[in-house]
Parts: C-alpha cells; sequence; structure tokens
C-alpha cells in the first residue's frame, strides 16, 4: 500500500465522561475508497467528527500527508485537503446552490482555481449547474447531497469524508453519487466512507473496517469483508425488506 | 440430532449480540414509520429509533400489551398494507374480540424456518412421517408446524385435532413416526388407544411434539411412559409469530430461543423491571425481523428464567425454562397466590393419580373454596372406606405442603373429567362470575 494521505493511530474521544472512540486506528491511501462499517452507536459518526477536529481527544493522532493534525481546528483542516460531508448534509438552505458551492471555496484564493474546479464539481453533477439560482433547501434530497459533496470538493481536498451519504435516497440516486465516487477515486482522491448499507459501501470500497462499540474488531479488503461469515450474516443480510 | 441452521444457531454470542442490535434498530426505525400507535408511543417517551444504540436501550421502548392489540382491532397493528399480507391468523378470543396478526412473503419464510429449526431439534428428520394433530384453522399452531415440517422434508400427514379413533388409525395404518400436538391431547390419544386395546408402544411412533399450553416434566415423563416416545416441549404465541419462538433440543433442558429473530427479556411481572439472566420473571419478546406484524416489547404473561451459558447440543442460543405458569393464571385463594401448576406438581408426585384434573374455585360467603377434582387409576377405588378417606388425605397434604392452603379432594373415575383436543382447561373459577 502507498504511503497513506491519512492515518489515525489509537483514537479516543466521547461525550463528557461517556467514551465513544476506544482507541481506533485506520489509514487511507491516495485513490482507494477506504469503508467503515457498523450498528448506530458502535462510534462512526464519532470518528468522524473525531479526525475532522470537531470533538476534543482524549487519546491518539491524526496525521494528514504525514504531518501531525491532532487537535487543530476544522476550518484549518479544510486549508489541509481534509474535508467532510457530514450526515444529513448540514447546507445553507435559503442561500443559493452557487452561493453554497463557493462556500466550500471560502479557503482558497484563486479565483482562476475557483472557476475551474465549479465547472468540475458541475461536470460531476449537472443538476448544480442547471439549479445554480435555486436555494439549496428547495433542492430534493438527492441534490442536496450532490451539492453537499461537490461543496466539500470545491475545497480541493486530498482526503474526502462522508457519512452516510446513501441515507434517505432512491436507489438511481445512489448509483448516481457512487458513480461519482469511483470516478473521484480514479483520480487518486482518498475517502473515507460511513455507510449503513453495508453491500453499498463494500461493493464500492477497496478496504475496510467493521467497528464495534467504539473498536475495531475486523480490517481487510472489500473482498475479504464480503466474504467473512460474521459481516454476512450480521452486516449484509436482508430484513424489513429495506436492506 | 442435526443443527438445522448452524450459521445462526451456533452462532458466537457476541456475534449475535450485534446481529439483534441491527435488527432491533432496523425494526424501530419501521414500527415507527408504520405504526401509528407505536410512533405516539415512541413521541411520547422522546425516544427517536436513532436513540436505539445498544441492546440495553431495548428498556427506552414501551411495553406492548394485549389490550394495544385489542384496541387496535382487527389490523390497526399491522406495517404493511393488506395487499403485502400473505396469511392472516388470529388468537382463540376466548374473551371478546380474538387478536389479528398478519405475515408478509417474507414473514412466512421465517416462520417456516424457525419450525423447521424447532423440528429438527426435536430429533425429526427428512425420513419421518408426521400427524399433525394440531388444530389448524385461524390457529397458528398447526400451520406454523406444518410449513417447517414440510421444508425439513419430513412427510406431513394434515389430520387437525379430534376424532381420535381416526388418529389412530392413521398412526397405524400410515405409519406415523411424530405426532405433533398439545401434551393433554397427546394423553387423551394414549388413554384412548389403551381402552381401544391398541398397544402404541408396537407402532413405529418415536416423537412427540408438543406445544399450545404450559406443562409440566411429570406430564412429560407420563407421555413419553404412555406413548413410547420422546417428548420435546416447543413455545410460541400468535402475537409474535406462532410456534417456532423457542424449542427443546434432544437434552430437554431448556427451550432454545431463537434469538436471532426475537430479543427476549424477563420482567418482575409488576414492577416492569428487566431482571437478570437466572431469576425469573415475565417473558418480554421483541421481534427482530417481522414485517408484517412487528411487536416492541410484548408482555407475554408466562413466567420463565433465561439460561445463556452453552448447551451440549452445541447450539449457542439461550434457553428459557418450560413455561410452567402464566402471571394472569395465578389464582388469588384467601389471600394466597396460587398457580394451577404448582398444584399439577403436587398431584403428579402421587402414585396413581391420572394425569386428569381440575380446580374448581368458589366463593361460599366471603371465603374462598378450593376444590381439586382428580381422576385416580381403578384400582385406587377401594372398597374400604377407610382406604379412600386415607389417600385423600395424603393428596391433600401434599397439595397443602406446596401451597399452603386446604384443598377439598375428589376422587372420581378415570375418564369423567372432560377431554379437550386442543389446550386442556385445567382452573374453573366460579367467582369471576360474580
Amino acid at each position: 500500500m502507498p504511503d497513506p494521505v491519512l492515518q489515525v493511530r489509537d483514537l479516543e474521544a466521547g461525550y463528557g465522561h461517556v467514551s465513544v472512540l476506544r482507541g481506533v486506528s485506520l489509514d487511507v491511501a491516495a485513490g482507494e475508497i477506504v469503508t467503515i462499517i457498523g450498528s448506530n452507536g458502535a462510534g462512526k459518526s464519532t470518528l468522524m467528527k473525531a479526525i475532522t477536529g470537531f470533538l476534543h481527544l482524549t487519546g491518539g493522532t491524526v496525521t494528514l500527508d504525514g504531518r501531525a493534525i491532532t487537535g487543530t481546528a476544522p476550518e484549518k483542516l479544510v486549508r489541509r485537503g481534509l474535508a467532510l460531508v457530514p450526515e444529513g448534509r448540514m447546507l445553507f438552505g435559503p442561500m443559493s446552490v452557487a452561493e453554497n458551492l463557493a462556500l466550500g471555496a471560502h479557503t482558497r484564493t484563486s479565483a482562476t482555481e475557483i472557476a475551474q474546479d465549479l465547472e468540475r464539481v458541475q461536470a460531476l453533477f449537472p443538476v448544480l449547474a442547471e439549479r445554480a439560482a435555486q436555494p439549496a433547501a428547495t433542492l430534493s434530497g438527492g441534490e442536496q447531497q450532490m451539492l453537499a459533496i461537490g461543496r466539500a470538493l470545491m475545497s480541493r481536498p486530498h482526503v474526502l469524508l462522508l457519512d452516510e451519504p446513501s441515507l434517505g435516497l432512491a436507489p438511481k440516486v445512489i448509483a448516481d453519487i457512487f458513480g461519482v465516487l469511483d470516478g473521484l477515486r480514479a483520480e487518486g482522491l482518498g475517502i473515507l466512507l460511513v455507510e449503513q448499507d453495508a453491500n453499498l459501501a463494500l461493493k464500492h470500497a477497496d478496504r475496510g473496517y467493521v467497528m464495534r462499540t467504539g473498536h475495531v474488531v475486523l480490517t481487510g479488503t472489500a473482498e475479504e469483508l464480503a466474504n467473512n461469515d460474521d459481516v454476512r450474516l450480521i452486516y449484509l443480510g436482508a430484513w424489513h425488506g429495506n436492506e | 440430532m442435526p443443527v438445522w441452521n448452524p450459521e445462526y444457531e451456533t452462532m458466537p454470542r457476541e456475534s449475535l449480540a450485534e446481529l439483534q442490535l441491527r435488527r432491533l434498530q432496523s425494526t424501530v426505525a419501521w414500527v415507527y414509520e408504520r405504526i401509528p400507535f407505536y410512533r405516539e408511543e415512541l413521541d411520547r417517551r422522546g425516544v427517536k429509533p436513532r436513540d436505539i444504540r445498544s441492546l440495553d436501550d431495548v428498556r427506552l421502548l414501551p411495553l406492548t400489551d394485549k389490550t394495544a392489540l385489542r384496541d387496535t382491532y382487527p389490523y390497526g397493528m399491522f406495517a404493511v398494507p393488506l395487499e403485502q399480507v400473505v396469511r392472516v391468523h388470529s388468537s382463540s378470543g376466548t374473551t371478546g374480540k380474538p387478536i389479528v396478526v398478519g405475515y408478509t412473503k417474507g414473514d412466512l419464510n421465517t416462520w417456516s424456518e424457525l419450525t423447521a429449526r424447532i423440528a429438527s431439534a426435536a430429533g425429526v428428520t427428512a425420513a419421518d412421517r408426521v400427524q399433525m394433530a394440531f388444530l389448524y384453522g385461524m390457529f397458528t399452531g398447526g400451520w406454523g408446524m406444518h410449513y417447517g415440517i414440510e421444508r425439513l422434508g419430513a412427510t406431513v400427514f394434515p389430520a387437525g385435532s379430534g376424532n381420535t379413533e381416526r388418529q389412530l388409525m392413521m398412526m397405524q395404518d400410515f405409519g406415523t413416526t411424530a405426532l405433533v400436538c398439545t401434551p393433554s391431547y397427546a394423553l387423551y390419544i394414549a388413554e384412548v388407544a389403551e381402552k381401544a386395546g391398541i398397544d402404541i408402544h408396537s407402532l413405529p411412533l418415536r416423537l412427540g411434539l408438543f406445544g399450545g399450553e404450559p406443562s409440566g416434566e411429570g406430564m412429560r415423563a407420563e407421555i413419553e411412559r404412555r406413548l413410547g416416545i420422546i417428548a420435546t416441549d416447543n413455545y410460541g404465541l400468535s402475537e409474535v409469530m406462532g410456534p417456532g419462538v423457542s424449542g427443546e433440543c434432544e437434552h430437554q433442558c431448556g427451550l432454545h430461543m431463537a434469538e436471532d429473530h426475537f430479543l427476549f427479556e424477563v420482567v418482575h411481572p409488576e414492577t416492569g423491571e428487566t431482571l437478570p439472566e437466572g431469576e425469573e420473571g415475565e417473558l418480554i419478546i421483541t421481534t427482530l425481523t417481522k414485517e408484517a406484524f412487528p411487536v416492541l416489547r410484548y408482555r407475554t404473561h408466562d413466567l420463565t428464567v433465561i439460561d445463556a451459558s452453552p448447551c451440549v447440543c452445541g447450539r449457542t442460543l439461550a434457553r428459557m425454562r418450560k413455561v410452567r405458569a402464566r402471571t394472569d393464571d395465578m389464582l388469588i385463594i384467601r389471600g394466597v397466590n396460587v398457580f394451577p401448576s404448582q398444584i399439577e406438581d403436587a398431584l403428579f408426585q402421587i402414585e396413581g393419580i391420572e394425569p386428569h384434573y381440575v380446580i374448581i374455585v368458589d366463593r361460599e360467603g366471603a371465603m374462598d373454596d378450593l376444590e381439586v377434582r382428580i381422576e385416580v387409576a381403578g384400582e385406587i377405588f377401594s372398597d374400604v372406606m377407610a382406604d379412600m378417606v386415607a389417600f385423600t388425605k395424603r393428596v391433600a397434604e401434599r397439595i397443602h405442603s406446596v401451597i399452603g392452603l386446604h384443598a377439598k379432594v375428589t376422587l372420581v373415575e378415570p375418564g369423567t373429567i372432560e377431554r379437550t383436543v386442543g389446550k386442556a382447561r385445567h382452573v374453573i373459577d366460579k367467582r369471576q362470575a360474580l
């Protein structure tokens, strides 16, 4: 494996006295999709928040492109090349699509480069060009997710973190979004993906980690995980007709 | 006996817990979206599906009692439109309207899988010929076992219940090797056979799968002796699925619970407080995979104890003790709590008593009267009055030592207490009519 762009070692974090992450380590290299699988409550979203500086760490280190970023404020991390697409998207609803995208580039200075990136994002998600003037709140769920990803890409990240991007979306939209993620990987972006739909995640990921109550209990290539008995029985099983 | 589905039935318990958590989260989201009753109950508690982050969080969910299912009669607790429901069953509804339950195609698939497990654990193989002397119709007992036994590959005779002579004819002519019915009906079949001079022990019958009513070890021993079979107990209730919820393996040391499809808790029957493993209390069941009729924390009113220690058979699924009593069949007689099962257990300890009895509670003025009417073997009846009095006294003392109350014991001749083809009626509480 090439040198990881993102390296997480023995991460510990929590809320108040409740410790949620109990020593999590993982790597993401350029040009790979790495997924984290686990139940709600396993600590996946907390891990995303801890890596991106939204949560105070009680232990462990985070390294980006070989430089320690442990304890760095979120806005500085964006400048260094770490972008998060949060669960629930967190868009600015009354602002237009174009304004939301522009906000994604607020850490940057070169107008030419920003314009190039905007063009690129709009090529990935043509609907964002079509609806550039519309308030973000008027977009469909799938379009909002595209906007959230587009906004994150406007910071020109080296590593993109996505928290539950498929949540509540129609299968067709999910396929479109994951098609774009596949393309970004091919261009060399490192992607860390938290996804409740383990079937979907393992289909697109190169490697994965299984988390349970704040620990990584299993790691391997996506194929190894998909063939693992535990993963197959617990995370890939279908029930309630909808999974 | 072979484990039908080793992947799940012998899953490491840690993996099983994670599977249960995933399925619980899925179920809570499912009912919150689809069943107004549960959405209101969760909203009232300020609980969202996302708040279920560990198995202990099941305690955030409301208990569901039978009344909720009655109040929403007939379809109010269905989570899918009727177009997706392929089967409807209902409870016997001895009091008022019955409880109506539904199944999707997926639910029927799960159900067959679980009853196939039960049958396999009881020793049934594809080579067996299984006589279903269970009520069919709206009752879940017959149908549930029927499909599982077919899935397992055994040959099913859907005899239904009743017409005991015909049951015996089939047993002899069709070469029945396994019998499925209520334990009380099994005894009745034995009795009819004995009277007709049919030697059941000479028939190929070797297994009995019993459910539908609580029964004790005394009853089991009696059935095994008289029918010459291995008797296993299985458990289920229509409100959560029907038979298939749990069943004994050949070691007869408790009923393995289908923990991959249900979450089981034991709570204090009055306070609803969760009790630790190993303590007796009321069994609470949450369905984990049901689509049409999921229930959260359903109060079974059945008293049991859960044991998660490993079983010799290799199954990792925890075991529940045979249900001997229900919280709602507890009688309060002269202020004392009495379970009919306690009286039954006392009776089975006495030589010469037939397993047919009825407990009659009445009120004379302000005083509760307890009468236990029992059938005794012919040879017990003696011309010597003193012998009869002594025997009656011995039975009364035995009952007194178990429940602490004096009971009037009446001996009746064999065959005089009403037989049933389904669930036996052992208690007549005349006070309720007052």
